[in-house]
């Protein structure tokens, strides 16, 4: 989970003397400000990659240093990516199962309340719970209600729609939904030290490394 | 050419993809062909709009409908629109859940042909009930009349298998849109399209925790909508086959009718993405090899379509029953023998032509196929409306149906209607999925 609280970030205010970047570059977003007296608060080092290997090597090494708020960025699905990270269950299966569940029980309730309950009516001397004749409508009540499920649960657990992301402001991110692979370390990791990450990023093949501004 | 061609030309890269496919839509300048195209189907659209109103204001009697053919051709168009759409959930759900991975640069253009055929269909049933302005009486509402709907009736069924299979396609279709809204985003140049799709892309950014629950509901989706669009088409054939008219009430409807559906919509695919992969220059992305597997899945399905038509006289001759035997004679003998030899010779014989590879790898060929094959399906479901209900049991009841030119208007500006969605789709939505497509690359080949 990207945690986009402004009001916490681990590293906010510090002064540019407690790392003195060793390098030049985009990645001294503070270095641009050597006269604010407090740098803007930090959401995270993100760094950009050419391939999905290296991005990929870079998440798991980055997550075997023991960081886990971090985060890949892809234009397309990449599943080593996520496990890479980390991040290998969603609930959104047992999500669909109970929506499918619950929209099944309300259709078939449905019409055995208003066929039975409310306005029995014999038809051909058919019993007034006719279920078998109550299934098609059953089922697809089961797939409506799963569906809808899977989509807006996805978008749920997604917090989407979200129009504004930090990670937007990186310079190069519009690469992202074409042919650029990024890895952010988020500034709420409890082992982000600023420098640290930045010189780890660096050793991965990394194209750049730049801040990224809450 | 053959059946080992690549699914996607092997010079393709990241980049290359999402600059191919987004330029067609941000930056390619419209044609005049398309405009051209555009017109045509707008005008056709205009005569549906006229039918339509003509209808609401004199009423049913404009269409050739009466006792005994009270269902003639717009119920007829009802299922041969509705069974064009299967096609494009076909390709996108269930080739997913197979793992055919030819299907991702078609199954975007499926998918929307399945919402816009949807939408022709929607409106047939709606426009035969005489009174459509009460059309929300098939809702079970609660209402002052203190009544409910007959949910024992398959015309019951048909409002919630159609009803949900056009939402469950709408979503499957916007879901599957999303990624390629945010490169649209990034990739627009002016204010109004990054504002458009930025609002629709709703921030999506490409991250891992994302995609992976996104392949997950996309996953779940496809799980959905498979055994959907099979109970959609078996709903609509027990339309036909709860009845007891000779020639509908019988077991072999639910699966005919679908391999029918299946059948007509790959036609269909075919009948459009030909052209329009020359016109756009997509030959890199839809490759042969999409060609040959739609014509083996039309082949294929074509057989099963030809199975039935044996088992249903074959049915009519082993029930025993004299009005079962009298309909198959007819069918065959009767007025409308015409239509029922045609629809052998289009949907029978026609793709048999599809066993030998040489046709498959004439385009042209198999455009004509795809042609004769949507018009054969057309005609079988004119012999099922038709010669089941002008002869059922009473002779002194017997009538003959001819559709008036009003039935043709409506028929004809249906499809003018779903031409104008396709250009509009076509001009201003990616109709090749660009984050699939990144995905069947060599170089998306995680390397470490």
């Amino acid at each position: 989970m990207p945690n986009d609280d402004p009001e916490n970030p681990r590293h906010g205010g510090g002064d540019e003397p407690e790392h003195p970047s060793p390098l030049s570059g985009p990645i001294a977003s503070h270095a641009q400000h050597p006269h604010r007296r407090h740098a803007p608060p930090l959401y995270g080092v993100i760094a950009e990659f050419d391939t999905p290997g290296d991005l990929v090597h870079a998440a798991r090494k980055v997550y075997e240093q023991g960081y886990r708020r971090i985060n890949g960025y892809s234009p397309y699905p990449i599943e080593e990516l996520s496990e890479a990270i980390g991040f290998t269950h969603t609930s959104l299966p047992l999500i669909v199962f109970i929506g499918g569940v619950l929209g099944g029980l309300a259709g078939f309730g449905m019409q055995y309340y208003m066929e039975v309950i409310d306005y029995p009516l014999n038809v051909g001397g058919k019993p007034y719970n006719s279920w078998p004749a109550f299934i098609p409508i059953t089922f697809e009540c089961i797939v409506l209600a799963a569906a809808f499920s899977a989509v807006l649960g996805m978008l749920i657990l997604n917090k989407l729609p979200q129009p504004y992301h930090p990670v937007f402001n990186v310079p190069n991110f519009a690469m992202a939904t074409r042919d650029r692979f990024f890895l952010a370390v988020e500034a709420n990791d409890p082992k982000f030290d600023h420098a640290k990450v930045v010189l780890m990023l660096r050793d991965l093949n990394a194209l750049e490394v730049s801040d990224v501004e809450v | 050419m053959h059946s080992t061609a690549p699914v996607i030309d092997p010079g393709m890269t990241f980049a290359s993809v999402t600059d191919k496919i987004s330029s067609i839509v941000l930056k390619r300048k419209t044609s005049l062909a398309w405009f051209f195209g555009f017109a045509i189907s707008f005008a056709l659209f205009q005569l549906m709009l006229l039918a339509i109103t003509n209808l609401v204001f004199v009423g049913i009697g404009l269409w050739g409908v009466n006792v005994p053919v009270a269902w003639g051709i717009d119920i007829l168009n009802f299922v041969w629109w509705i069974g064009i759409g299967h096609a494009g959930t076909l390709i996108s759900a269930i080739l997913l859940l197979l793992r055919q991975r030819w299907r991702t640069s078609i199954n975007r253009f499926a998918e929307a042909m399945t919402l816009f055929a949807v939408a022709q269909a929607g409106m047939y049933p709606i426009f035969h009930l005489g009174r459509p302005w009460l059309m929300y009486w098939l809702f079970p509402y609660p209402n002052t009349m203190g009544i409910w709907p007959q949910f024992r009736s398959p015309l019951m069924w048909d409002v919630f298998a159609v009803s949900t299979y056009a939402t469950v396609s709408a979503m499957f279709w916007f879901v599957g849109l999303i990624p390629d809204f945010a490169t649209l985003r990034d990739r627009a140049r002016s204010k109004p399209f990054q504002l458009l799709y930025g609002m629709l892309a709703m921030g999506w950014r490409g991250s891992a925790r994302h995609w992976h629950r996104y392949e997950m509901a996309y996953l779940l989706l496809a799980g959905l909508a498979t055994p959907l669009v099979l109970s959609v088409h078996t709903i609509v054939s027990f339309d036909f086959a709860v009845g007891i008219i000779p020639g509908w009430h019988a077991t072999i409807f639910p699966p005919y009718f679908v391999a029918g559906a299946i059948y007509a919509g790959f036609a269909m695919v075919l009948l459009l993405t030909i052209p329009l992969r020359r016109f756009y220059g997509l030959e890199g992305f839809i490759t042969m090899r999409h060609m040959h597997n739609m014509a083996k899945v039309m082949l294929a399905t074509g057989l099963i379509v030809g199975y039935g038509y044996i088992v249903e006289a074959f049915f009519g001759w082993y029930s025993g029953n004299r009005y079962e035997r009298f309909m198959i004679w007819n069918r065959m003998h009767g007025p409308y023998s015409l239509y029922y030899w045609a629809l052998i010779l289009c949907n029978i014989i026609t793709p048999q032509f599809l066993w030998w590879k040489k046709v498959r790898s004439n385009l042209l060929a198999l455009w004509i196929i795809s042609f004769i094959v949507s018009i054969g399906m057309w005609l079988e479901r004119f012999v099922i409306v038709v010669t089941s209900l002008h002869r059922d049991y009473l002779p002194s009841s017997w009538g003959m149906y001819q559709p008036t030119v009003w039935d043709w208007s409506m028929f004809i500006g249906t499809i003018g209607f779903f031409f104008t969605l396709l250009f509009l789709f076509i001009r201003f939505l990616p109709m090749i999925s660009i984050f699939e497509m990144r995905t069947i690359l060599p170089s998306a080949e995680v390397e470490e």
